[in-house]
């Protein structure tokens, strides 16, 4: 939406402009004496009408107008009200084609293995057994996977099994979580600050997968006439096209990439196409044959590209009413662009992914100093649901951590921080008041805030949150309001917050991807946790739509989550969360 | 061979007793509303009827559902929507859709079982995973089909 509003609202408004001039010619009548409503072009003084298909034909034929003017937002029929979306009666019946639906004629499956180390390559292979096995067609040997080609993805799946398979992890091979901290922590130097009163805090995150439902996928087929097809669920069909095309050593217009259903994408499918190049890889070694590859959840989730893990030290300098005079960041974080896009890397080498929300804070401080030192792993790195938001959690929280060392509340704390005009303080005050700030709340449950901008838009959240005798943390209730400046369909917006949460919740609850001798450790839903229906929270989303800029809803949401969250764990314990999962962290006696 | 009575009508297939039913559905019979998750019964994306009974796919072999009734998603309303299905459009339930199917099938069977679920009931019987985020509106859209059917019972 935000991205293609612009140039899909103008060909719109071009197209009826035609499509009026159309009419007016065939009538033989000046443009300016019709009107449209609802397709229906009418003449106003002989009240002669015509619907848009019986002039499209002559309307495509005229130039397309050069200028249109678009409609004002005040003016708007469909966008700013909830409508309802087209696809969802065919999702509820179980129709809609996802990536791993595709069917071809005389179609097989694929399942795969990668080298289980980032970047290990294939040493041998033993597919005696499998290759015996009912179904099989194939053993595909590549550099860095293997995968059993059957007449069904489960017979693939099976003979994969008993392939006996030996990886030459290379050097990689001994990296570790231990190690990778300790790579990191190069990064870190002891900043000085020269101010009288100093409050410091080093927080952290873990890697993170995406762990979208539906696993990766992508079907291939390589035609006689050197023509390559491709199915897949992706985020970004220029770049499957892109990677199809390469891999398969064909020219872009041998290559057709048909953009399926997909199931969850949150930036898993757009930048890596590595799962085109796997399905191109295994259609070559069957020529002519349709080949639907599909990973296990356990391949999906140890190929993952993970949010960056990342320390972050933070030091500030107050004044004596506590105001916040100087602040001294410094970031430990893998670089997503160095590995997805190093085109997109600043002069300077800094990239905005690992330094943003704490590189263009909107608060008022006075002297402010950020240092990146990027620390890059083997572990691939990606976009992940609102990628950098992990600094959402550690300034949002640092800067509690500061209110609550100059004595103030963390609400106003805020507030004297940002300018009158800032949309930070309109959502902040947004969400304070639909949240009661400050007002009696039920026994054992309490607040916490934060306000995060991002994506284009944005956001403040209030926590209610529970701590049990037992340390187990139940998030109540969640407000968050919005200034996304237009909303074309609110109703979207809210389940957009709510998708929000519930993804975040995840990963401030149980997720975390480990590393030992140089592989991801968990490996399914067992050790990489989804919260369930239970855990979902009420929210609450407040639209304050202020008008005059095109923002995001599929990420704001997620970023003051964390912080607000664990600023109500510190409210609820006196314990401050510097790190997550929480699962790490005795939260009992509280 | 298998025979297998899915959606009301009777299929033969010739595969391994101990496939997954999952993959009969999907590969064999074309049959692709569930969907495959996570492999091991932790996600419920596969979950179809077993006489009435909500299974997770991904683990029972099909042997173990020759001689009963298996309905999946594309069976469930018989030729038109069930009440579920049109909750879920009247709720604006799915975003991605792929776990949704699996969610609905859940659902049913918690219906039949109990007719007018607690929190807690369906707490404890939805337990499958969604990455987007719809079990706000999974709960909401569940309360209202049996709210509607209590209603009419009481004519």
């Amino acid at each position: 939406m935000r991205s293609s509003q612009d140039y899909v609202r103008k060909a719109g408004a071009a197209a009826r402009v035609m499509l009026v001039n159309a009419a007016a010619a065939r009538w033989k009548v000046p443009a300016s004496e019709c009107t449209v409503e609802r397709g229906v072009i009418t003449h106003g003084p002989s009240r002669r009408t015509l619907r848009y298909g019986e002039v499209a034909a002559e309307a495509a034929r005229l130039q397309p107008p050069q200028d249109v003017a678009l409609r004002d937002p005040k003016d708007w029929k469909i966008a700013g009200k909830p409508v309802h979306r087209f696809d969802i009666p065919d999702k509820v019946m179980g129709k809609p084609v996802f990536g791993v639906d595709v069917v071809l004629p005389g179609m097989l499956h694929a399942s795969i293995a990668q080298c289980p180390v980032f970047g290990g390559t294939l040493k041998s292979l033993d597919a005696g057994a499998a290759e015996k096995m009912r179904g099989v067609k194939k053993v595909v040997r590549e550099t860095d996977f293997v995968a059993v080609v059957a007449d069904s993805w489960w017979r693939a799946d099976q003979a994969l099994q008993k392939l006996k398979i030996e990886w030459d992890a290379g050097a990689n091979g001994n990296v570790s979580s231990e190690s990778i901290t300790a790579m990191l922590r190069e990064g870190l130097a002891a900043p000085n600050l020269p101010q009288a009163r100093k409050v410091g805090a080093e927080y952290s995150s873990p890697y993170l997968n995406h762990a979208t439902m539906e696993p990766q996928t992508c079907t291939a087929w390589l035609k006689p006439e050197g023509f390559l097809e491709v199915w897949t669920s992706t985020q970004n069909g220029e770049a499957s096209m892109a990677t199809a095309a390469e891999t398969a050593g064909l020219p872009l217009e041998k290559v057709e990439v048909h953009k399926m259903m997909l199931g969850g994408g949150f930036g898993r499918r757009g930048g890596p196409q590595d799962f085109v190049r796997q399905g191109v890889r295994i259609a070559m070694a069957m020529p002519g044959k349709p080949v639907k590859m599909m990973w296990s959840r356990e391949e999906d989730m140890q190929h993952g590209f993970y949010r960056p893990a990342s320390i972050v030290q933070l030091k500030a300098g107050l004044d004596a009413r506590g105001n916040l005079i100087a602040m001294h960041t410094r970031i430990a974080c893998p670089s997503i662009l160095k590995v997805l896009m190093p085109q997109a890397l600043g002069n300077g080498g800094i990239d905005f992914t690992a330094v943003r929300t704490l590189s263009d804070m909107p608060y008022a401080i006075p002297n402010q100093q950020v240092d990146y030192a990027m620390r890059n792993g083997h572990v691939p790195v990606g976009f992940w649901r609102a990628p950098g938001q992990q600094n959402a959690f550690y300034r949002e929280c640092f800067i509690d951590e500061l209110a609550v060392a100059a004595g103030r509340d963390p609400l106003e704390y805020r507030l004297a921080m940002l300018k009158p005009s800032d949309k930070n303080r309109l959502v902040l005050e947004a969400a304070a008041k639909a949240a009661s700030w400050g007002g009696s709340l039920a026994p054992g449950v309490h607040r916490g805030l934060a306000v995060v901008d991002g994506f284009g838009s944005f956001a403040a959240m209030v926590a209610e949150v529970s701590v049990s005798a037992k340390g187990e943390v139940k998030v109540q209730r969640i407000v968050v309001a919005i200034d996304s400046g237009h909303v074309v369909n609110p109703d979207t917006c809210r389940a957009q917050a709510e998708g929000n949460v519930i993804y975040g919740l995840g990963s401030i609850l149980y997720q975390e991807n480990n590393v030992k001798n140089g592989r991801i450790v968990e490996s399914n839903f067992h050790d990489f946790r989804l919260p369930q229906m239970a855990e979902m929270p009420k929210v609450e989303t407040v639209l304050v739509p202020t008008g005059g800029f095109w923002g995001g809803h599929g990420e704001p949401a997620i970023l003051p989550l964390t912080p607000a969250v664990c600023n109500a764990i510190f409210a609820a314990t006196g314990k401050r969360i510097r790190s997550l999962p929480l699962r790490h962290h005795d939260l009992r006696g509280a | 061979m298998l025979k297998l009575n899915v959606n009301g009508k009777l299929h033969q297939v010739d595969v391994e007793p101990e496939m997954p039913l999952l993959w009969v559905l999907r590969d064999h019979l074309g049959l692709l509303g569930a969907k495959y998750g996570c492999g091991v019964a932790l996600c419920g994306a596969c979950t179809v009827h077993v006489d009435g009974a909500p299974v997770r796919s991904c683990v029972v072999p099909a042997s173990a559902a020759v001689g009963k009734a298996v309905v999946t998603i594309e069976g469930l309303g018989g030729s038109g929507l069930h009440p579920l299905q049109a909750a879920w459009i009247e709720h604006e339930v799915p975003q991605c859709g792929y776990c949704q199917t699996g969610m609905i099938m859940s659902a049913a069977a918690l219906l039949t079982e109990k007719p007018r679920p607690t929190d807690a009931e369906i707490d404890r019987a939805m337990t499958n995973l969604c990455r987007c985020g719809t079990y706000t509106r999974v709960r909401e859209a569940i309360h209202a089909v049996a709210a509607k059917a209590a209603k009419k019972a009481q004519g």
